[in-house]
Protein backbone atom coordinates (compact mmCIF):
# COMPACT_ATOMS: atom_id res chain seq x y z
CA UNK A 1 0.00 0.00 0.00
CA UNK A 2 3.12 2.28 0.72
CA UNK A 3 4.70 1.81 -2.07
CA UNK A 4 1.76 1.90 -4.46
CA UNK A 5 1.19 5.59 -3.27
CA UNK A 6 4.46 6.17 -3.39
CA UNK A 7 4.68 4.80 -6.77
CA UNK A 8 1.47 7.29 -7.89
CA UNK A 9 3.36 10.19 -5.78
CA UNK A 10 6.34 9.56 -7.96
CA UNK A 11 5.03 9.80 -11.21
CA UNK A 12 2.84 12.72 -10.89
CA UNK A 13 5.75 14.59 -9.80
CA UNK A 14 6.97 13.15 -12.82
CA UNK A 15 4.20 14.11 -15.37
CA UNK A 16 4.23 17.70 -13.70
CA UNK A 17 7.49 18.31 -14.16
CA UNK A 18 7.93 16.55 -17.69
CA UNK A 19 4.41 17.30 -19.15
CA UNK A 20 4.73 14.44 -21.98
CA UNK A 21 1.26 15.69 -23.69
CA UNK A 22 0.78 18.48 -26.30
CA UNK A 23 -2.75 19.79 -26.37
CA UNK A 24 -2.45 21.74 -29.19
CA UNK A 25 -0.75 18.40 -31.68
CA UNK A 26 -2.69 16.11 -29.75
CA UNK A 27 0.58 13.92 -29.49
CA UNK A 28 1.77 11.86 -25.88
CA UNK A 29 5.32 11.70 -25.80
CA UNK A 30 5.35 8.24 -24.80
CA UNK A 31 8.92 7.77 -24.43
CA UNK A 32 9.21 10.34 -21.34
CA UNK A 33 5.73 8.77 -19.68
CA UNK A 34 7.66 5.08 -20.04
CA UNK A 35 10.45 6.18 -18.94
CA UNK A 36 8.41 8.22 -15.49
CA UNK A 37 6.90 4.66 -14.96
CA UNK A 38 10.16 3.00 -15.08
CA UNK A 39 12.02 5.96 -12.72
CA UNK A 40 8.84 5.88 -10.09
CA UNK A 41 9.23 1.93 -9.94
CA UNK A 42 12.71 2.21 -8.72
CA UNK A 43 12.16 5.34 -6.78
CA UNK A 44 9.19 3.26 -4.75
CA UNK A 45 11.66 0.32 -4.41
CA UNK A 46 14.43 2.12 -2.90
CA UNK A 47 13.04 4.80 -1.38
CA UNK A 48 10.07 3.75 1.20
CA UNK A 49 11.79 3.95 4.39
CA UNK A 50 11.37 7.92 3.65
CA UNK A 51 8.38 7.62 3.24
CA UNK A 52 5.45 8.76 5.15
CA UNK A 53 3.61 6.03 7.90
CA UNK A 54 0.13 7.18 7.06
CA UNK A 55 -0.45 6.78 2.94
CA UNK A 56 -4.28 6.81 3.31
CA UNK A 57 -3.95 10.10 4.36
CA UNK A 58 -2.39 11.32 1.38
CA UNK A 59 -5.74 9.81 -0.56
CA UNK A 60 -8.69 10.65 1.95
CA UNK A 61 -11.27 12.88 0.17
CA UNK A 62 -11.79 14.81 3.77
CA UNK A 63 -8.30 15.68 3.66
CA UNK A 64 -8.16 16.76 -0.12
CA UNK A 65 -11.11 18.66 0.29
CA UNK A 66 -10.00 20.68 3.73
CA UNK A 67 -6.62 21.17 2.03
CA UNK A 68 -8.55 23.14 -0.87
CA UNK A 69 -10.72 25.12 1.69
CA UNK A 70 -6.81 26.01 3.00
CA UNK A 71 -5.71 27.26 0.14
CA UNK A 72 -7.91 30.54 0.07
CA UNK A 73 -7.20 31.31 4.17
CA UNK A 74 -3.33 31.06 3.33
CA UNK A 75 -3.36 33.60 0.63
CA UNK A 76 -5.25 35.85 2.18
CA UNK A 77 -3.33 36.13 5.13
CA UNK A 78 -0.45 36.18 3.02
CA UNK A 79 -1.92 39.30 1.15
CA UNK A 80 -2.63 40.82 4.28
CA UNK A 81 1.19 39.85 5.72
CA UNK A 82 2.29 41.37 2.98
CA UNK A 83 0.78 45.05 3.03
CA UNK A 84 1.66 44.84 6.68
CA UNK A 85 5.12 44.54 6.29
CA UNK A 86 5.27 46.82 3.30
CA UNK A 87 3.69 49.34 5.42
CA UNK A 88 6.62 48.67 7.95
CA UNK A 89 9.32 48.91 5.67
CA UNK A 90 8.05 52.24 4.07
CA UNK A 91 6.56 53.94 7.54
CA UNK A 92 10.09 56.82 7.82
CA UNK A 93 9.70 55.57 11.67
CA UNK A 94 9.19 52.02 11.46
CA UNK A 95 6.64 51.24 14.09
CA UNK A 96 8.58 47.47 14.76
CA UNK A 97 8.33 46.26 18.26
CA UNK A 98 9.94 43.05 17.78
CA UNK A 99 9.83 39.70 20.04
CA UNK A 100 10.36 36.18 20.63
CA UNK A 101 7.35 34.50 22.24
CA UNK A 102 6.04 30.99 23.61
CA UNK A 103 2.46 29.94 21.45
CA UNK A 104 1.37 26.29 22.26
CA UNK A 105 -0.38 24.07 19.49
CA UNK A 106 -2.38 20.99 20.02
CA UNK A 107 -1.97 19.84 16.64
CA UNK A 108 0.07 15.97 17.05
CA UNK A 109 1.35 15.26 13.92
CA UNK A 110 4.85 16.29 12.66
CA UNK A 111 3.33 17.13 8.93
CA UNK A 112 0.90 18.97 10.43
CA UNK A 113 3.47 20.67 12.65
CA UNK A 114 5.51 21.67 9.88
CA UNK A 115 2.68 22.53 7.72
CA UNK A 116 1.95 25.16 10.67
CA UNK A 117 5.20 26.58 11.09
CA UNK A 118 5.13 27.28 7.73
CA UNK A 119 1.98 28.91 7.72
CA UNK A 120 2.67 30.70 11.08
CA UNK A 121 5.95 32.02 8.75
CA UNK A 122 4.13 33.49 5.82
CA UNK A 123 1.74 35.00 7.73
CA UNK A 124 1.12 38.63 9.36
CA UNK A 125 4.55 39.60 11.44
CA UNK A 126 5.19 36.40 12.79
CA UNK A 127 8.38 34.31 11.92
CA UNK A 128 8.97 30.47 13.45
CA UNK A 129 12.01 30.06 15.37
CA UNK A 130 11.60 26.98 16.81
CA UNK A 131 9.15 23.77 17.88
CA UNK A 132 9.71 21.65 21.09
CA UNK A 133 7.96 18.53 21.32
CA UNK A 134 5.09 18.83 23.69
CA UNK A 135 3.83 21.34 21.33
CA UNK A 136 5.11 24.57 22.19
CA UNK A 137 6.37 27.04 19.60
CA UNK A 138 8.64 30.08 19.54
CA UNK A 139 7.50 32.83 17.32
CA UNK A 140 9.34 36.13 16.47
CA UNK A 141 6.80 38.75 16.27
CA UNK A 142 7.67 41.67 13.94
CA UNK A 143 4.86 43.98 16.52
CA UNK A 144 4.27 42.21 20.04
CA UNK A 145 0.82 42.68 21.38
CA UNK A 146 0.22 39.90 23.77
CA UNK A 147 3.55 38.21 25.81
CA UNK A 148 1.47 35.66 27.60
CA UNK A 149 1.03 31.96 26.26
CA UNK A 150 -2.71 31.91 25.84
CA UNK A 151 -3.02 35.60 24.15
CA UNK A 152 -0.56 34.56 21.55
CA UNK A 153 -1.79 31.58 21.11
CA UNK A 154 -4.88 32.91 20.34
CA UNK A 155 -4.06 35.69 17.71
CA UNK A 156 -1.28 33.65 15.82
CA UNK A 157 -1.77 30.12 15.70
CA UNK A 158 -5.96 29.87 15.88
CA UNK A 159 -6.15 30.98 12.29
CA UNK A 160 -4.76 28.19 11.00
CA UNK A 161 -5.14 25.10 14.09
CA UNK A 162 -8.84 24.38 13.36
CA UNK A 163 -8.05 23.77 9.50
CA UNK A 164 -5.00 22.01 9.74
CA UNK A 165 -6.21 19.52 12.49
CA UNK A 166 -8.87 18.77 9.82
CA UNK A 167 -6.10 18.20 7.18
CA UNK A 168 -3.69 16.61 8.99
CA UNK A 169 -4.73 14.58 12.19
CA UNK B 1 -5.45 39.21 -23.36
CA UNK B 2 -3.25 36.75 -21.72
CA UNK B 3 0.08 38.27 -21.93
CA UNK B 4 -1.56 42.05 -20.63
CA UNK B 5 -2.30 39.98 -17.30
CA UNK B 6 0.58 38.22 -17.34
CA UNK B 7 2.80 41.54 -17.78
CA UNK B 8 0.46 42.78 -14.68
CA UNK B 9 1.05 39.81 -12.51
CA UNK B 10 4.80 40.36 -13.36
CA UNK B 11 4.68 43.63 -12.10
CA UNK B 12 2.72 42.88 -8.77
CA UNK B 13 5.68 40.31 -7.93
CA UNK B 14 8.18 42.70 -8.94
CA UNK B 15 6.78 45.59 -6.89
CA UNK B 16 6.78 43.29 -3.95
CA UNK B 17 10.14 41.76 -4.51
CA UNK B 18 11.33 45.42 -4.12
CA UNK B 19 10.04 45.79 -1.19
CA UNK B 20 11.33 42.81 0.34
CA UNK B 21 14.74 43.94 -0.42
CA UNK B 22 14.19 47.53 1.14
CA UNK B 23 13.31 45.64 3.81
CA UNK B 24 16.32 43.60 3.56
CA UNK B 25 18.26 47.13 4.22
CA UNK B 26 15.90 48.93 6.53
CA UNK B 27 15.32 46.33 9.22
CA UNK B 28 17.91 46.52 12.12
CA UNK B 29 18.24 42.81 13.29
CA UNK B 30 18.61 39.58 11.40
CA UNK B 31 14.98 37.79 12.70
CA UNK B 32 13.34 41.28 11.55
CA UNK B 33 15.30 40.95 7.89
CA UNK B 34 14.71 37.71 7.65
CA UNK B 35 11.01 38.72 7.73
CA UNK B 36 11.24 40.83 5.08
CA UNK B 37 12.91 38.58 2.91
CA UNK B 38 10.63 35.46 3.13
CA UNK B 39 7.31 37.29 2.97
CA UNK B 40 7.89 39.30 0.33
CA UNK B 41 9.78 37.74 -1.73
CA UNK B 42 7.99 34.24 -1.37
CA UNK B 43 4.54 36.12 -2.71
CA UNK B 44 6.45 38.15 -4.69
CA UNK B 45 7.50 35.29 -6.91
CA UNK B 46 4.21 33.13 -6.18
CA UNK B 47 2.50 36.23 -7.91
CA UNK B 48 5.87 36.27 -11.30
CA UNK B 49 5.03 32.55 -11.54
CA UNK B 50 1.39 32.57 -11.49
CA UNK B 51 2.38 35.50 -14.36
CA UNK B 52 4.79 33.13 -16.56
CA UNK B 53 1.76 30.29 -16.39
CA UNK B 54 -0.80 32.78 -17.72
CA UNK B 55 1.37 34.51 -20.19
CA UNK B 56 2.49 31.01 -21.71
CA UNK B 57 -0.29 29.38 -21.34
CA UNK B 58 -1.29 25.56 -20.10
CA UNK B 59 1.71 23.73 -21.16
CA UNK B 60 5.12 22.43 -20.36
CA UNK B 61 6.44 25.65 -19.24
CA UNK B 62 3.11 26.73 -17.69
CA UNK B 63 2.55 23.88 -15.63
CA UNK B 64 6.00 23.75 -14.57
CA UNK B 65 5.97 27.32 -13.15
CA UNK B 66 2.50 26.67 -10.94
CA UNK B 67 4.57 23.15 -9.28
CA UNK B 68 7.78 25.56 -8.84
CA UNK B 69 5.67 27.51 -7.11
CA UNK B 70 4.54 25.05 -4.78
CA UNK B 71 8.17 23.74 -4.05
CA UNK B 72 8.99 27.57 -3.01
CA UNK B 73 5.94 27.66 -0.98
CA UNK B 74 7.47 24.75 1.40
CA UNK B 75 11.30 25.62 1.08
CA UNK B 76 11.23 29.08 1.67
CA UNK B 77 9.78 29.51 5.11
CA UNK B 78 11.51 26.41 5.93
CA UNK B 79 14.81 27.82 5.27
CA UNK B 80 13.96 30.94 6.74
CA UNK B 81 13.15 28.41 10.27
CA UNK B 82 16.20 27.50 10.11
CA UNK B 83 18.28 30.55 9.83
CA UNK B 84 16.39 32.07 12.45
CA UNK B 85 17.51 29.10 14.75
CA UNK B 86 21.03 29.04 13.89
CA UNK B 87 21.43 32.59 14.27
CA UNK B 88 19.73 32.42 17.63
CA UNK B 89 21.88 29.32 18.44
CA UNK B 90 25.19 31.48 17.55
CA UNK B 91 23.70 34.08 20.15
CA UNK B 92 23.18 36.71 17.95
CA UNK B 93 21.72 39.26 19.85
CA UNK B 94 17.97 40.55 19.08
CA UNK B 95 17.86 44.67 18.38
CA UNK B 96 18.12 46.30 21.75
CA UNK B 97 14.62 47.91 21.51
CA UNK B 98 12.98 44.74 21.54
CA UNK B 99 10.59 43.92 24.17
CA UNK B 100 10.65 40.36 24.90
CA UNK B 101 12.73 37.05 24.22
CA UNK B 102 10.92 34.04 26.02
CA UNK B 103 13.14 31.29 23.73
CA UNK B 104 16.42 32.72 25.58
CA UNK B 105 14.80 32.76 28.70
CA UNK B 106 13.63 28.67 28.39
CA UNK B 107 17.08 27.53 27.52
CA UNK B 108 18.76 24.98 28.90
CA UNK B 109 22.14 24.13 28.90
Amino acid sequence: MRRISLFFTSFVTWYLLTWPYDFKAQIMNWQIFIAGIIVSIIASLLFIKVFTQYPHKIFSPVRIFWAICYVPVLFFSMLTANLDVVYRVIHPRMPIKPGIVKVKTGIQSDSGRTALANSITLTPGTLTVDIMDDGHMYIHWIYVRETDIEGASKKIVQRFEPLLIRIFD
Amino acid sequence: MNETIGIIFFGIGILFNFFGCLGLIRFPDVYNRLQAGTKCVTFGMIFILIGVAIYVGFNSLGVKSLVCMIFILITSPTAAHAIAKGAHKANVKLWEKSVIDQYEEDKVD
